[in-house]
């Protein structure tokens, strides 16, 4: 195992920026997401990284070693692709010894290495078949089967659960996680799902427009978002935004109604900003996540123009100054439609952004 | 009857009927070859019957005794046909698949400049039939003393295959996903590596039909091979078939004996290819 080190890595197609410059330090043994929108350029870092792409300027370490210019087979990585990329013309078995066998190992050695991973994956009975012969399911194990075999130093993985169905790749990020918690391995994780970002990564990487956005744990990047995009992607149902102004020490909404500002932010009067609230933030009274201890609660009466029943939850939709606000309830209980309920909206867990840059304004 | 018989019976009856109009599109296929091989073995009088005798009245293997017996004993020069028809075919068809897998392989994986022109112009060229070509080709052949060598013969039918065999094999190259190639280097393999385990198998069918092609392409030929060659130095088996007519006489006999020597060549070669030739090998590399 090892660190990796990005440093402003760049790269050009043409006239095209896909990556401006990035930088990013990944610990050994840590588990890193990079998560964004397509053309983000979180996949050609990661093709970067492998070596499968050329990069067009700074500098890429794997442990103490530069491996810029290093062809893939010298950069001792392993990658989990997208589509999994499995040899048809080979068994699982050839499949998984495949590195071992270029790298001129003993049979014996060899076999030893497919039989343990095969272990570890719990696909021993399927060594003998072909891919062509396995599910969706199987082949991505295979696909980690053959990254865990030479025990690289770093393990890359482009949006590897992304041909699964859901059920299927709930369960695979469980067993991802488990057999990153066993083998101790650095981890490259390429996704569009923040959720699987999330649930999987020590720290995340949201990239957008070839640019990193922000970096920081689940806990950081969902409670602190620096960014209105950053608090837009990772959290679902997304985060409730409207635009207002501060005025008289309080924001003002577009149509006029009036919100008191969120504690720990104190913008200058007349600045236009962006109010951002998740759906946790924002309930009927009794039916909230969090405590209210110590918060500062704006209660009003809404109306529920729709609701989203989940069993153990319902979205509510209503309306706030003149948009449509995405509410969560908990312990929920059968609404009539257009009922008015009793709203609290927690301005302790409110955030504010810059309605120009759309950068954070905590300080 | 109820119409669950009706349908029974309708569905029996044209799966009947089915294997009825194969069995006689099979025989018309066939019907040739089988003529060709009837004729090798019985007297030209019986050939040229009217009405056409179907069941053969004597069989004989004179006509393939009297072809190995020698020039002067009523043979002809079949072993030096036969030598000249192997090595044109076999040079040609190892060239082009050589040529046609570099360039299928170029056209399927990268982008280069007035690649479609390049493509198109390659294709443009199967337009023109091979013996339009023929007078030109004469001409700068005796210009360059190519006229009846190996080497000519090569040459022209390398010519005449490689927009072919480019083409099929960038098909089948197509067909074998960009990510399996960046697997084998990841786990270890250089560019070449990389082609040659995991490429080069899984376009194994689209090579093999190519080869199959260029080789039946070289090996039948006659137009050409009957301006460009002169002597048994470079005659081949097709040419060597007008060594069966004489003036005032076609010898259809013999004629179709050394046919069937042709064709078995032909048929064993395609045999032992056609294993290779089993399609739909890429599938389960990729979401299935």
């Amino acid at each position: 195992m090892a660190t990796l080190t990005l440093s402003t890595l760049d790269k050009n197609y043409g006239a095209f920026h896909a990556v401006k410059g990035i930088d990013l330090a990944v610990n050994d043994g840590e588990f890193v997401a990079l998560v964004g929108p397509s053309g983000c350029g979180k996949s050609t870092t990661l093709r970067m990284i492998a070596g499968l792409e050329d990069i067009t300027g700074g500098d890429i370490r794997i442990g103490d070693r530069v491996v810029n210019d290093l062809p893939p087979r010298d950069r001792n990585i392993s990658m989990v692709f997208q589509s999994y990329a499995l040899y048809p013309h080979m068994t699982v078995a050839e499949n998984m010894g495949f590195s071992l066998k270029i790298a001129g190992r003993d049979t014996a050695t060899i076999e030893a290495a497919v039989q343990e991973a095969a272990r570890v994956l719990d696909i021993e009975p399927l060594l003998e078949r072909r891919p062509a012969q396995l599910s969706g399911g199987q082949r991505q194990r295979v696909a980690m089967g053959r990254a865990i075999v030479r025990d690289p130093d770093v393990f890359l993985f482009d949006e590897p659960l992304s041909n699964l169905d859901a059920k299927l790749r709930g369960q695979m990020r469980t067993e991802i996680k488990q057999l990153h918690a066993r083998l101790g391995a650095t981890v490259v994780y390429v996704t569009h799902d923040q959720i699987e970002a999330m649930t999987l990564a020590d720290r995340i990487v949201i990239m957008k427009d070839g640019l990193i956005e922000q970096v920081g744990t689940p806990d950081e990047v969902f409670n602190r978002p620096a960014s209105r995009f950053v608090a837009s992607f990772i959290g679902s149902p997304p985060m409730n935004m409207t635009e207002a102004t501060v005025t008289g020490g309080a924001l003002q909404l577009d149509d006029g109604t009036t919100l008191p500002l969120p504690p720990g932010f104190s913008p200058a009067e007349g600045r236009r900003v962006v109010l951002g609230l998740r759906p946790d933030d924002i309930y009927p009274e009794g039916h909230g996540i969090h405590s209210e201890d110590g918060h500062a609660v704006d209660i009003r009466e809404l109306p529920v123009n729709l609701s989203e029943p989940l069993g153990n939850e319902t979205l509510l939709f209503t309306e706030l100054g003149g948009q449509s606000w995405t509410a969560r309830m908990l312990n929920p209980r059968n609404l009539r439609r257009g009922e008015v309920l009793r709203f609290h909206i927690d301005l302790s867990r409110a955030h504010l952004f810059d309605a120009g840059t759309g950068h954070t304004l905590r300080s | 009857m109820d119409a669950n018989k009706t349908a029974r019976v309708r569905k029996r009856a044209s799966a009947w009927a089915l294997n009825v109009t194969l069995f006689i599109a099979m025989a018309i296929i066939c019907l040739p070859g089988l003529w060709i091989v009837l004729n090798s073995l019985r007297p030209t009088v019986e050939i040229m019957a009217k009405p056409p005798i179907w069941i053969p009245r004597e069989l004989s293997l004179q006509a393939y005794v009297d072809m190995f017996s020698g020039v002067g004993q009523g043979g002809i020069p079949v072993l030096e046909y036969f030598r000249n028809s192997v090595i044109i075919a076999v040079t040609s068809t190892v060239i082009s698949l050589a040529v046609g897998m570099s360039g299928g392989y170029a056209f399927a994986r990268y982008r280069f400049r007035a690649k479609s022109g390049w493509f198109l112009g390659l294709m443009l060229t199967r337009t023109v039939p091979g013996i339009a070509l023929s007078l030109p080709l004469f001409f700068l052949y005796a210009r360059v003393g190519l006229i009846d060598t190996h080497a000519g013969m090569i040459l022209a039918y390398t010519a005449l295959n490689v927009p072919f065999t480019i083409w099929l094999i960038d098909g089948f190259f197509r067909q074998v996903p960009r990510d399996l190639a960046e697997a084998a280097q990841i786990d270890g393999c250089t560019r070449w590596q990389a082609f040659w385990q995991v490429e080069f198998p899984l376009a194994r069918p689209g090579i093999a039909s190519a080869g199959i092609f260029a080789f039946l392409t070289s090996w039948n030929e006659f137009a050409l091979a009957s301006q460009l060659t002169r002597s048994t130095d470079s005659k081949t088996l097709p040419v060597g078939l007008l060594d069966y007519t004489a003036e005032f006489t076609i010898d259809w006999r013999g004629m179709c004996a050394l046919a069937v020597v042709m064709i078995i060549p032909a048929l064993l070669l395609t045999y032992a290819v056609q294993k290779h030739l089993v399609s739909g090998l890429t599938s389960g590399a990729i979401k299935g």
